[in-house]
């Protein structure tokens, strides 16, 4: 088991080493000097000069690229182009909001989207079931940011229950931070409750036609025992997986929902990076994000042997 | 639904290819409501882009200052913005931008996806090497490289159609691959070797007319998303030039008003929902329907 999570740990280098190399080669690959878009319309040629030696781009290719790499494995960001500050440090003050936000989404959405997709199955074909098919289809076309003006329209503009926009920090008090969280986190978690949904009910169907559920319901248990114990457990590695894949939809969805609710959160950070054009910002986020959806789908793999003790890689 | 047409003998199955064309046409279309109903608001909306100045529509870009952030009306019927510009003009014009950039990323990204998986898993030495890169490109969310590539670029529908290729052709790729190397031990192609066929003409002779079928359904989910991600840019704005009236851009302008003027989000974003759940209505019936014919 060990050896398995090390092993599985080994192989996520090549894919972050490709990560790395190719947030370096953006800079390169796209048309014009990086030097002269990062400087903008108004800078001076010293401007410009002074930007190409800060970010070693008069140094040869091959050069570059070591230089990168050795710094991106050293923890090095770089520095902001724009403030001056160090990007891990830029990136330390907003994660922690990021994190908040998709943890929240993520536990709206799979507390409501597993059990919907049981029920779903269980009665297959009733009214309940297409109600929920046609949850999962509308909710994963549904455009977050446009749902998140909804929900600020109805619960915080009419109804006046819940603030409009703004982050307030856990250490200000609960009700204040969660009140300002539940509408981004509920905005966000639409597309990812439908996904998550729809995989469940296509996974518990598989398992629903199997003779031991019939055998279990003969003999008389509880369904909420039978779906739970004995359907739900071994539809779950499906369900594991959409939700690991799906956490690139949700840190997606994130840097949106930010932009909508005012959050001061990674996506934000970006945001406002890219109309800067601070390359090292953009670069390191792209970098930090990359490496966290790679390590939650190690653990989605190492999940899978403890759900299913068959499973030996 | 694929118990009862398992159920139905060859013969019947047989009879059914015989009949016109018109009247299998109508037996797909009922037996897929979803189909018909996601073709149908698609075309409502290709419709409403393409004759976009047919539909009692004016001028997108007249400002008139004196009607600034007016109401929905019988005159305006999605209302003004905060330069008096008619919302519904800018809506149904905003159309066009998202099915050219849908319609565009789908065919680029399918067009490039298919080839690179088809070389990638017809010559074994590639794959192992290649399908790291496309780990590695998938493991960078698509948005976050959308926008980054975005940043590198000038704001034009052609650079957003482009931010929006390169973070799908992996996706495609990993489609294709593991159609491949499934095709690729197949009896016909064995027999196509033993032939002498070279492998250029087995790729497009056997293996390509196998893939149409679950590339059409990809490309309709490709789509879809590019719908989404074009305004999702847009929005963030970082996407199609302020200047050309998209879905993104009306909303990210209606942004500030969204407490005094809500219409001016309510209906772009409602075309978008609208278009997307079309198109993923069209793709998920698509689906069904090959696999029963499959």
């Amino acid at each position: 088991m060990l050896a398995e999570v090390l092993r599985r740990l080994l192989a996520t280098i090549p894919v972050m080493g490709v990560v790395a190399l190719a947030v370096f080669a953006l800079l390169h690959v796209t048309p014009g000097d990086p030097a002269v878009i990062i400087a903008g319309d108004y800078a001076t040629t010293d401007d410009i000069a002074r930007i190409r030696t800060r970010l070693g781009l008069d140094q040869p290719f091959h050069t570059q690229v070591a230089i990168w790499l050795g710094r991106v494995v050293r923890g090095d960001l770089g520095t902001s182009i724009f403030s001056g500050l160090p990007v891990s440090t830029l990136i330390g003050q907003r994660a922690a909001t990021t994190i908040w936000l998709t943890l929240f989404a993520m536990l709206i959405s799979v507390g409501v989207g597993v059990p919907i997709g049981v029920v779903a199955a269980w009665r297959k074909g009733s009214w309940l079931d297409r109600a929920v098919m046609v949850f999962a289809v509308s909710g994963f076309s549904m455009p977050t940011f446009w749902l998140g003006f909804i929900l600020v329209y109805v619960f915080a503009i009419t109804a006046g229950w819940l603030p409009v926009q703004g982050y307030a920090p856990l250490a200000g008090g609960v009700g204040s931070f969660l009140s300002h969280l539940i509408l981004p986190a509920l905005t966000l978690s639409v597309v990812y409750m439908a996904l998550i949904a729809r995989m469940t009910r296509a996974s518990m169907l598989g398992v629903l036609d199997e003779d031991y559920i019939r055998t279990a319901f003969a003999k008389g248990l509880a369904p909420s025992g039978v779906l739970v114990r004995h359907a739900l457990k071994n539809a779950s590695l499906p369900i594991v997986t959409i939700i690991g894949i799906g956490f690139a939809l949700l840190i997606g969805g994130a840097v949106v929902t930010e932009s909508v609710f005012a959050l001061p959160g990674l996506g934000r950070l970006t945001v406002d990076a890219i109309v800067r054009r601070d390359y090292p910002v953009i670069q390191g986020v792209l970098l930090v994000v990359s490496g966290a959806y790679v390590m939650i789908n190690l653990i989605v793999d190492v999940l899978y042997v403890v759900l299913d003790p068959r499973i030996r890689y | 639904m694929s118990s009862t047409s398992s159920s139905i003998p060859a013969f019947a199955t047989e009879a059914l290819s015989t009949t016109p064309r018109r009247v299998a046409w109508r037996r797909v279309l009922r037996r897929q409501p979803t189909l018909a109903i996601g073709l149908v608001v698609l075309l409502l909306i290709v419709a409403a882009g393409v004759l976009a100045p047919v539909w009692w529509t004016g001028d997108s870009q007249q400002m008139r200052p004196a009607e600034r952030l007016r109401p929905p009306s019988a005159v305006r019927w999605f209302g003004s913005d905060h330069f008096g510009r008619d919302v519904y003009t800018r809506t149904l014009y905003g159309a066009r931008v998202s099915l050219v950039v849908g319609a565009s990323v789908a065919l680029l990204s399918l067009a490039l996806g298919t080839t690179l998986g088809l070389v990638i898993g017809f010559y074994r030495r590639l794959d192992a090497v290649m399908m790291r890169v496309m780990d590695g490109l998938m493991a960078i969310p698509a948005i976050l490289l959308a926008l980054a590539l975005m940043a590198m670029m000038r704001a034009s529908v052609r650079n957003v159609i482009i931010a929006l290729v390169i973070p799908e052709i992996p996706r495609v790729v990993r489609v294709v691959r593991a159609s491949v190397l499934s095709l690729r031990e197949h009896t016909m192609v064995e027999a196509a070797r033993a032939l002498g066929v070279r492998t250029p003409r087995i790729l497009v002779r056997y293996i390509l007319p196998a893939l149409v079928a679950p590339l059409l359904v990809q490309a309709t989910y490709v789509c879809a998303s590019a719908i989404l991600f074009e305004a999702y840019l847009s929005f963030l704005g970082a996407g199609t030039p302020p200047h050309i009236p998209s879905w993104g851009n009306i909303m990210a302008e209606g942004k500030t008003y969204v407490q005094l003027a809500f219409w001016i989000i309510l209906f772009p974003g409602l075309f978008l929902a609208l278009t997307v759940l079309a198109i993923n209505l069209v793709g998920d019936g698509l689906r069904d329907l090959l696999k029963i014919r499959g």
